[in-house]
């Protein structure tokens, strides 16, 4: 697979703030990829280096092989849907769609056709006389993406596209772009906050902190095989457990991660001393002190649910605790 | 108990009020019509429309009514073009002192004309610049910038940066995102601003006597001719013309940015 984007020691500061720091990327052509992070984490700021609206302050960007140092956003082949959607108000969806056909020189029953077809595929077709402000948010999320895909773009760069749609909407929307990504067969970088929505659309998945990549790989590794504290907290909730406590267990004196649903109540084990326990519908989430440790653990349907200030006995399956000891 | 209608006494206030702002403009209105040419008389001895023939007759009216639009017009130019970009430069961007700029750019309305006049006209002498047309045209072009500027700067903030950054990404460069975005997104507050400017141009007097050499424009023409006693009405018949030629400008900015923004700056 050639690499459609790749970063080498790229870095972006703003004075002092290591906005992007000495970042090291390589997106394959095709991929579906994810960048995820808490927000100032970085990703947005590398999403906007792709598509040329920031400039690194050290480092080199290829797209697609070609050094796009110099290259201003109108020259790059990607394009963009905006987190704010930046649908032009001004123009109805057909003309909003058929902007950048528009721009390259294209006459217009050519641009609008392309345009229709687009709305088409993202399932409006019909609604190109609209203006923006008569549309749904969901509506105008799929507008925003057929404006950017008409383009035939060789990288679409989405910024946390859904984040302003409800729980519901933005399931339907995941599979959407999913299935979208598999039939265009284009590379799609995607920025979100929401750990469940990277895992379960992504091909990969790279872990931002603080301006770098804690860890990248398949959503499976990230999730299961956390290299860091950070990635366990953040992407799966996961209970970290300190150095001391591993050690007595493993013998390896490394920070361990463990599973809220892997935790089990038993006869024998750890004792700890229930906090509070709330109920989610198809689990029940209890939290709890174990010696000095916090634990979160997640009790399915029918298990027998302690009440809080109870003291319990928890386990585990040796399997399940995951010791990070690559860092 | 809530009641849609306004008591009787406000609305006789309401009535007062209207009265004492309006009721002199009408007084000129009538005297336009009057026979009677050497003294303001009440009630007029009789209703003519001479004055309006003896006005076009005039050739000192056309004159000044001339300077005067033509003023107005480079003047409203000068303004849409710095205004505009100074309102892209401060809405924009972001950089040390911005806020002071605004301000400045701002301070010219609130400054009172005399001022504005005395430091334009000591700054013209100083610069050995002689009083023609365009002292005038540079003098009103200070405070028309500031009502551009205001109704630009208002827009521009509603105008998000994405939409820029989503031109740019769909291959159209800063020419073609000005012409396309941008441009149709501020066009209505640009033309309410400059309607506004025009007006303001065209009834200035203060700024325009510190500035002007010989050249009469139309407000400063009916000054004099109000000392004169000779054909008086015929200052009546331009002063209807005057309101006329700034209300509708000032009615059409109102109703472009009704309900979507303030227009900034009206009072001058």
């Amino acid at each position: 697979m050639t690499s459609a984007i790749r970063f080498s020691g790229v870095s972006r500061h703003y004075g002092d703030v290591k906005a992007v720091d000495t970042l090291d990327l390589d997106i394959a052509e095709g991929e579906f990829f994810a960048m995820l992070g808490p927000s100032g984490s970085g990703k947005t700021t590398s999403l906007r280096l792709i598509a040329g609206f920031e400039r690194p302050t050290a480092g080199e960007i290829r797209i697609f092989g070609q050094i796009a140092q110099g290259i201003p956003p109108y020259k790059r082949n990607v394009n963009t849907v905006f987190q704010d959607y930046a649908l032009f108000p001004h123009l109805n969806v057909r003309d909003n769609v058929a902007y950048g056909l528009m721009i390259a020189g294209q006459p217009k029953a050519q641009r609008h056709k392309a345009a229709d077809g687009a709305l088409e595929m993202v399932a409006l077709g019909g609604y190109g006389d609209r203006k923006p402000s008569e549309l749904s948010g969901g509506q105008r999320q799929r507008v925003a993406l057929a404006r950017a895909l008409v383009n035939q773009p060789k990288a679409l760069l989405l910024d946390e596209p859904l984040g302003a749609l409800d729980l519901k909407l933005r399931e339907q929307m995941q599979e959407e772009l999913k299935s979208l990504q598999r039939s265009l067969g284009i590379t799609f970088i995607f920025v979100t906050h929401d750990q469940g929505e990277a895992l379960s659309m992504a091909d990969r998945v790279a872990v931002f902190n603080k301006g770098r990549i804690v860890q990248i790989g398949a959503p499976e590794d990230i999730y299961y095989r956390p290299e860091t504290p950070f990635v366990a907290d953040f992407v799966g909730s996961s209970n970290v457990l300190p150095p001391e406590f591993v050690a007595k267990l493993t013998g390896k004196h490394a920070y361990g991660a463990l599973r809220p649903e892997s935790v089990f109540l038993a006869e024998q084990g750890h004792s700890a001393m229930v906090r509070s326990v709330s109920f989610l519908g198809a689990a029940t989430r209890v939290s709890m002190q174990m010696d000095k440790i916090p634990l979160t653990i997640l009790l399915p349907k029918g298990a027998v649910i302690p009440k809080a200030g109870d003291a319990v006995t928890v386990a585990w399956s040796a399997d399940d605790l995951h010791v990070m000891d690559r860092t | 108990m809530h009641s849609d209608r306004a008591p009787l006494g406000l609305k006789i206030a309401a009535g007062f009020g209207l009265a004492f702002m309006h009721l002199p403009i009408l007084l000129i209105f009538v005297y336009a019509f009057t026979t009677e040419d050497k003294s303001y008389q009440w009630p007029p001895p009789g209703f003519t429309l001479k004055w309006f023939a003896v006005t076009w007759a005039r050739p000192d009216v056309w004159e000044a009514l001339g300077l005067s639009l033509q003023v107005a017009s480079i003047s409203t130019i000068i303004a849409l073009v710095l205004g505009t970009l100074c309102a892209a430069a401060v809405s924009r961007t972001r950089f040390f002192g911005r806020e002071a700029i605004s301000l400045l750019v701002i301070l010219p309305i609130a400054l009172p004309g005399i001022i504005t006049g005395i430091a334009l006209r000591s700054a013209f002498n100083l610069a050995d610049i002689p009083f023609s047309f365009w002292t005038i045209v540079l003098g009103h072009a200070t405070f028309c910038v500031v009502v551009v500027y205001n109704n630009a700067v208002a827009r521009f903030r509603r105008v998000s940066g994405s939409l820029v950054e989503a031109s740019m990404d769909l291959g159209a460069n800063s020419f073609q995102t000005f012409r396309y975005i941008i441009l149709p997104n501020i066009s209505t507050a640009l033309l309410a601003g400059g309607m506004l400017a025009f007006a303001l141009s065209f009834d200035e007097v203060i700024v325009t006597t510190f500035t002007a050499g010989q050249q009469q424009t139309l407000p400063i023409w009916m000054l004099e001719e109000l000392v004169r006693p000779r054909e008086r009405p015929v200052t009546n018949v331009v002063a209807m013309v005057v309101v006329l030629v700034t209300f509708l400008p000032v009615l059409a900015a109102y109703t472009l940015t009704r309900g979507t923004d303030t227009v900034a700056g009206q009072g001058k």
